[in-house]
């Protein structure tokens, strides 16, 4: 069931397009908010709110990068893989973050605190390697800052 | 030098809120388009040889002149601003969302005023968060002002405006995927024609335009089109947000004239090469655009001269390859992006960037061979245009095939020696 909070940020959405199916992006958005990701069950609720087959939901959550439609961690670790990022040093990030975390691109820590994903290039070039976590931007990293980054979220 | 893209933009980083914007000549142009007939603001923009500054530079004013006009024209129309920045190495949008929200709604309005488009929306990819919570905010600035909304500033236009979050992928900024995404689909590609201009949203007529060349509108027609291909060096009127990435002294963005040289960027701007590295070629506007080289620096950043050159401005910002890095490996790099990004539409798309992303795969491991480098070359002539539905796919072919002309030796190493030179 959806809550009515989530209800009312999405009848709030349905008042900027002409039909129901065209919020259906903002929608899973605004769940995954509120639960971290896109189970099987919200799908199911959200595409009966928007008078659109599970089928079809499912194909357009399947689509877009940032619609998990699996559990992800209590925070998101997205580590920018394109290619400035990668040519200033992706690889070693990835590689510090991977034995720092215990956890390989794709998964989670065993205490649920992180999951760790690629993503495709954030638009902070000049500023490579960039990651985000949780929605914010990190940028100029380097392996001296990464340990005080991770700190701020437990 | 003039810079009126980005001269309101703070150095702290704050945004320039609307009073800020007013005081320093905002919503004049808005005024004076006012004042002006559909006809004279699409008149204007055509005289002053605006380009799009998305990737593609179709002319803004013959974009406008294909949507239907007069009182039995379809509505509502649309105007869409494609905010989607997801070409790997361009971060030049983010830059006028974040810093000066309202010039952008300003040249919104006047696009919308010239094709009496009803409804704006601003299209922001997911990750742009600061974006979309200023250009919210904006909005709300600008509708309080009355120049959003049902009869702007009293008079009989009216427009509404709204922001919409996408949730990530490539294809979403090109055109037609990113009308589908709007609606709520899969961004895949639509068959063209019917061009979006006449059926785009919701089957109404569109415009979608890119951020950058939006932003100019408003100075367009605040001081006339001969200003405006006044502050240019080349035959395309205005001025370009160029930006270098990689491994220069100072990456950066700067807004300087179109037509402004390849070299001067490279070197006065972005400072040149860090100390102890070499220039091995670029990337001259994101990652779909052809290898530039040494004998290239002189060429002209415009819309003409670097095509000349075999490559294409593209988005303007470029990205630089030193000689300490891989060029097999850079290129893997972006067609591993451009493989994953398709979006499975078109076979030669879906089918022929991942064949190519694992050969290139194969060669940086020290398992190719030289019958690869005819496959891949091959793989470029498979996503020629005409072929698949969009230009991604085309575009994705790019820094393979220059790679593949530029860097042929550094090819050929990693097959006769079995191994990436680079990685030891």
């Amino acid at each position: 069931m959806l809550t009515p909070e989530e209800r009312q940020e999405i009848e709030a959405e349905l008042a900027h397009y002409p039909n129901k199916q065209s919020v259906c992006i903002d929608a899973m958005q605004i769940v995954q908010r509120h639960r971290g990701w896109i189970s099987d069950e919200s799908l199911k609720d959200l595409a009966e709110f928007l008078g659109m087959s599970t089928e079809d939901l499912d194909g357009v959550a399947t689509f877009y990068n940032l619609i998990f439609r699996r559990p992800v961690g209590r925070h998101v670790i997205m580590v920018c893989d394109s290619v400035s990022c990668w040519i200033m040093g992706y690889e070693q990030l990835r590689e510090q973050l991977s034995k720092r975390l215990g956890v390989k691109m794709g998964e989670t820590t065993a205490d649920g605190r992180f999951t760790l994903l690629p993503i495709v290039c954030l638009g902070t070039c000049d500023r490579a390697p960039a990651m985000m976590v949780d929605g914010d931007l990190h940028r100029d990293l380097d392996p001296q800052k990464l340990d005080g980054i991770l700190e701020q979220y437990q | 030098m003039e810079k009126p893209l980005t001269q309101k933009i703070r150095t702290d980083g704050e945004v320039v809120d609307v009073a800020a914007y007013e005081q320093a000549g905002g919503y004049q142009a808005l005024r004076k388009a006012l004042k002006l007939a559909p006809k004279e603001i699409m008149e204007m923009v055509k005289q002053s040889n605006l380009r799009g500054r998305g990737g593609a530079g179709f002319p803004t004013g013959m974009k406008w002149s294909f949507v239907p006009m007069g009182a039995d024209a379809p509505r509502p129309k649309y105007i869409v601003c494609n905010g989607d920045e997801m070409e790997p190495g361009t971060f030049k949008d983010r830059l006028l969302l974040e810093g000066d929200p309202h010039e952008l709604i300003e040249g919104m309005i006047l696009a919308a005023f010239a094709i009496e488009a009803e409804v704006g929306y601003i299209f922001l990819r997911g990750e742009y968060k600061l974006s979309g919570e200023r250009m919210g905010r904006a909005i709300q600035e600008a509708r309080q002002r009355g120049y959003l909304g049902k009869s702007i500033l009293g008079s009989e236009r009216s427009l509404e405006m709204y922001v919409h979050m996408s949730a990530g992928r490539y294809m979403c900024g090109e055109e037609t995927g990113l009308l589908n995404a709007l609606e709520g689909k899969r961004g895949n590609p639509r068959a063209k024609p019917p061009f979006p201009q006449v059926s785009g949203l919701w089957g109404k007529p569109t415009i979608v335009q890119n951020v950058e060349t939006l932003c100019n509108l408003p100075h367009i027609i605040q001081n006339g089109p001969e200003w405006f291909k006044g502050l240019s060096k080349t035959a395309d009127g205005g001025t370009k947000l160029y930006g270098a990435s990689g491994k220069v002294k100072r990456p950066g963005l700067w807004e300087l004239p179109l037509g402004t040289t390849v070299r001067e960027i490279l070197e006065e701007h972005a400072g040149g090469m860090q100390d102890g590295l070499k220039f091995r070629g670029l990337l001259p506007g994101g990652a779909s655009t052809d290898f530039l080289v040494e004998e290239h620096l002189d060429v002209k950043m415009d819309f003409t001269e670097v095509q000349k050159a075999g490559s294409r401005m593209g988005t303007g910002t470029m990205i630089v390859l030193d000689d300490a890095t891989c060029p097999v490996g850079m290129v893997w790099n972006l067609e591993r992006f451009f493989s994953q990004e398709s979006c499975g539409w078109c076979t030669p798309c879906w089918s022929g960037l991942n064949w190519a992303a694992r050969m290139l795969e194969a060669l940086e491991e020290g398992r190719g061979d030289l019958s690869h480098l005819d496959k891949l070359a091959y793989i470029t002539r498979f996503v020629a245009p005409g072929n698949t539905y969009c230009a991604l796919a085309p575009g994705a072919a790019e820094p393979l095939q220059s790679g593949l002309k530029y860097f042929r030796e550094d090819f050929e190493r990693h097959i006769t020696e079995k191994r990436c030179p680079w990685r030891h």
